[in-house]
């Protein structure tokens, strides 16, 4: 298992190196420059020429990226020019949002959609089924940023159950020693910045979870109908297995094989979903971040911020794989 | 006939299988209890799509304790219905629909689903059909018995896993302390029935139903499971009721058997009495067409002469009887290997070489069958690859008319592959599902640009024709055909280009006994009349023995011995095909009856 864990870590390198590559000439194919973007449509050439100049964008690309990837390997990944902050700063505020978020988010969705599943597929053609299934097959169709307008509009604005923005009351004061604000309130022990925080958290959440959801659902459903008429079940049930352990330790544990490639699926939906969703909710994540920085033509915060969430999505997976491996010994590296 | 000893007790099952004559207690022995498990009028229906099936119709029969009695009948007669109708675990859409189940005096159906659930495992256990799915794949082998143990409230924690262990000893898997702690993918097939055995065995039932529990097996493998079975249950006193395609089979390991056929018990009887005098036609075709048996009947024939009018009217006989066939080779294999590379577990291991066929050598005579026997892992397929032109041998060579196999020449290639047809085992996987069965034959006609489409189309009808299908079933799709009919229509596609040699590998392996005995038939008559040479693997013996006119028997790679078909059946030299002959369910019935 250990092994395996190294494999996959040490593949992650050539990875990174091609995506970096791919990203530079990616975000240099971009129309129009960083320069223009910053400093408007009637920005004098001069002008242009010295933020050029400034932050090394008239250099021929190569030189440019082996500048670029000499500096990130001594852990400097450049300056927002948008911003004037350092991309790692910009970074480790924004994106512990987003992992709050994401993490809600897959918590609803798997939380919700295994349990949901199975009982699916435990009264397959029942009433509790039926709607299940038609249900997630709204949560599917229905896009994010309508459900999150729809969510907002009902939650927020019409019965005010819920914040409709932001991560914290602004009138709030607390301390954020780590920028996970839920985190922070149980550290400093300020109970009620957590509870807010966790309440602005909910709505997002939910909208940005809905498609997870049904999606797990649906494979958890699948694939226990399918688990349920396996020999080994019938067999189970010939030796005298009690219900109990046998929805426990044969079907849900067999069904649980495929669910577990789904959810690792999952997070890189998760993370691009994230951008509208932090958008409608004007949520302080990387979502938004990024989105504008795309308008902006922010050069250092694009590369620097997708080469991170390649790696957070990179790792996900390879814990997936692992406890792919946990559940089903034939997967384990002998 | 059989001399009947009533004083027999019906523990009498040994393990060293007597021949029926010598002595098994039979109808006779009527032990004064009564029967554990009694079937009055039993009928099961299927909801389906286009309405109701009764599956099981009015099956009747008894199983006294500790007797061993077998359900024999072809797949879809409904001989397993009825045995998972007696633990409740039909599929969803079967029910009960009438008559009556009685367990140990106890009405099953007045137990409610609740009750029948506490009797499985307990009361009666299960030996399933195919140790590769019945085994739960995510949970060690020992852990699986324990929770049988636990369950059933035989014993708890550290006493159910020594007892667990013990139990796998019981049903002979070596190194049972460390098999109990591994997973079912880390055991062969004979280990994972063995551990189902154990199973099945584990709270002591009083009735064991044993479904086909080793025809997913080696013969050898399992002759020893069975071995083992028998004598287990016969020192438990466990009765046995077993669910076997295999009438040789079932007069072997049954005091008395229950014929089956669409969904009506239609004799039952001492075992010996189901052999030696059938009542029903089926039971009469049944007992033709089981392998075991028909060889022996066509044996029969062949030594005491006085059976000339069997040989005159068997196709089988008369295609190996044939003498003016012309002797030349239309193949050749001359030291031929076959070495797959493995891949080495670390990064930086090296692969080790794996033989797979190791300097093998035949000839297969035109208009002959030559035959290839050997269990799964002996590299019969491997054979049957490299002579279809799908895989290069390592070193050796095959000539094909003289000709080397496998050249560059692309011509060559192309009439090579016309004049060598395969047809494979699975007549479900082989066929194109989406392809009409006039489109599945026409196929090959096309691609070798056989003459204009109305040619083609009388090709087509004749082949039909001479595999024995109606055209009405040209329109038809695979999914719509029997197992049968479909290997039927791979015969003919098979044959549509006049091929000189045909590699049938485990051609009918996948059928019923009596479609089998059509198709061995079928193919013995197109041998007779259209001059076929035939390569024929099989892990069957008793099949090969009907067809074959040369046999070699193949183990881990090597030919250990090569004959004429009588001279390997009646006088084998080598011990592994002994042992391989001796495992042939049935065959020390064969003998004492040749005796009788």
């Amino acid at each position: 298992m250990m092994r395996l864990v190294l494999q996959r870590l040490a593949l992650l390198v050539p990875t990174l190196l091609g995506l970096s590559v791919l990203l530079f000439l990616w975000v240099r194919a971009l129309p129009g420059g960083p320069a223009t973007a910053l400093l408007g449509e009637r920005a004098t050439p001069e002008a242009v020429e010295r933020i050029n100049e400034l932050y090394g964008f008239d250099r021929p690309v190569l030189e440019q990226y082996v500048t670029w990837l000499g500096q990130l390997l001594s852990g400097n990944f450049g300056v927002s020019t948008r911003t004037r902050v350092p991309v790692l700063e910009e970074f480790l505020t924004r994106f512990p949002a987003t992992v709050e978020l994401t993490a809600l988010a897959l918590v609803i969705a798997v939380g919700l959609g295994i349990p949901l599943g199975y009982l699916a597929a435990r009264y397959q053609g029942r009433w509790l089924d039926q709607t299940t299934v038609a249900a997630s097959l709204l949560g599917v169709t229905v896009p994010v940023f309508f459900l999150a307008f729809l969510l907002k509009f009902v939650f927020a604005v019409q019965l005010g159950w819920f914040p409709s923005a932001g991560r914290q009351d602004p009138a709030m004061i607390a301390t954020h020693p780590t920028n996970f604000y839920v985190l922070d309130g149980l550290l400093t022990r300020e109970w009620d910045a957590s509870w807010d925080a966790l309440a602005h958290l909910v709505l997002p959440a939910l909208a940005l979870g809905s498609i997870p959801l049904a999606i797990i659902t649906r494979i958890t459903r699948a694939s226990v109908i399918e688990v349920q008429n396996a020999d080994y079940v019938r067999t189970a049930r010939a030796k005298g297995l009690r219900p109990p352990r046998l929805r426990r330790r044969v079907v849900l544990r067999n069904a649980m094989l495929p669910v577990s490639t789904t959810i690792g699926l999952q997070v890189g939906l998760l993370l691009s979903g994230a951008v509208l969703t932090e958008t409608v909710f004007a949520f302080n994540g990387i979502g938004s971040f990024l989105a504008n920085a795309v308008f902006e033509l922010d050069y250092a915060v694009l590369q620097g911020f997708i080469l991170f969430v390649a790696v957070v999505y990179a790792l996900a997976n390879l814990a997936v794989d692992v406890s792919y491996g946990l559940i089903d010994p034939r997967m384990r590296v002998r | 006939m059989n001399a009947v000893a009533p004083d027999q007790p019906v523990e009498g099952t040994t393990t060293d299988h007597p021949a029926l004559d010598a002595g098994r207690p039979e109808g006779g022995a009527r032990p004064p209890a009564q029967p554990l498990l009694s079937i009055r009028d039993l009928e099961v229906t299927f909801r389906t799509q286009h309405g109701s099936t009764a599956a099981v119709r009015g099956a009747s029969f008894d199983v006294m304790p500790g007797e061993t009695v077998a359900i024999v009948g072809e797949s879809g007669s409904g001989k397993s219905t009825t045995a998972m109708a007696v633990i409740g675990l039909l599929a969803q859409n079967g029910k009960v629909t009438g008559g009556t189940i009685r367990f140990d005096g106890t009405d099953v159906a007045a137990l409610g689903g609740a009750g029948v659930a506490r009797m499985r495992g307990s009361q009666i256990g299960m030996v399933p059909q195919d140790p590769m799915s019945n085994l739960n794949p995510v949970m060690r082998v020992g852990a699986q018995i324990v929770e049988a143990l636990e369950d059933n409230g035989v014993a708890r924690g550290g006493a159910a896993r020594r007892r667990a262990v013990a139990l796998l000893e019981e049903a002979g898997l070596p190194d049972a302390e460390h098999r109990a702690a591994q997973y079912p993918h880390e055991f062969s097939g004979g280990m994972r029935q063995r551990a189902l055995i154990a199973m099945g065995l584990s709270c002591r039932p009083k009735l064991l139903i044993a479904d086909e529990p080793t025809s997913a097996l080696d013969v050898t493998v399992q002759r020893t499971i069975l071995d083992r079975l028998e004598a287990l249950t016969a020192e438990l006193g466990t009765a046995v009721l077993l669910i076997t395609h295999d009438l040789g089979l079932a007069a072997e390991r049954a005091q008395r058997i229950v014929v089956m056929y669409r969904g009506e018990v239609v004799e039952q009887g001492p075992a010996t009495q189901i052999l030696t005098q059938p009542q029903h036609e089926y039971t009469r075709r049944l007992l033709a067409a089981a392998p075991s048996l028909a060889s022996r009947r066509i044996q029969l024939a062949k030594h005491s002469g006085a059976g000339a009018a069997l040989v005159q009217e068997d196709l089988l006989a008369l295609s190996s009887d044939e003498s003016d066939v012309t002797t030349d080779a239309i193949i050749e294999v001359k030291d031929v290997s076959k070495v797959f590379r493995l891949r080495g577990k670390g990064l930086l291991s090296r692969g080790t070489d794996f033989t797979a066929v190791d300097g093998v050598s035949f000839t297969i005579p035109r208009g002959k069958t030559v035959a290839i026997v050997g269990e799964s892992g002996s590299g019969k397929s491997t054979v049957a690859r490299m002579m279809l032109d799908l895989t290069a041998p390592t070193s050796g060579s095959i000539l094909f008319n003289g000709v080397a196999v496998g050249g560059a020449d692309r011509a060559a290639e192309v009439r090579f592959r016309r004049q060598v047809q395969p047809i494979f085992q699975d007549p479900y996987a082989s066929l194109d599902p989406l392809y009409t069965i006039y489109r599945t034959i026409e196929e090959p006609l096309r691609a070798h640009g056989y003459g204009t489409a109305s040619e083609r189309r009388a090709r087509v009808l004749e082949l039909m024709s001479d595999v024995a299908l109606t055209p009405d079933l040209l329109r038809r799709y695979p999914a719509e055909l029997s197992g049968g009919q479909r290997q039927r229509v791979a015969i003919a596609r098979a044959l549509a280009l006049n091929p000189d040699l045909v590699v049938c590998d485990e051609a009918v392996s996948a059928l019923d006994v009596i479609v089998q005995s059509q198709i061995l038939h079928l193919l013995a008559d197109l041998q007779h009349r259209l001059g076929l040479s035939y390569l024929f693997i099989s892990h069957d013996l008793a099949v090969v023995r009907q067809i074959a006119d040369h046999v070699c028997v193949m183990e881990r790679g090597r030919i250990v011995e090569q004959g004429s078909a009588d001279d390997v059946f009646d006088h084998p030299q080598q011990e592994y095909t002994r042992m391989l002959l001796d495992a042939i369910p049935g065959r020390d019935l064969e003998l004492s009856l040749r005796a009788g």
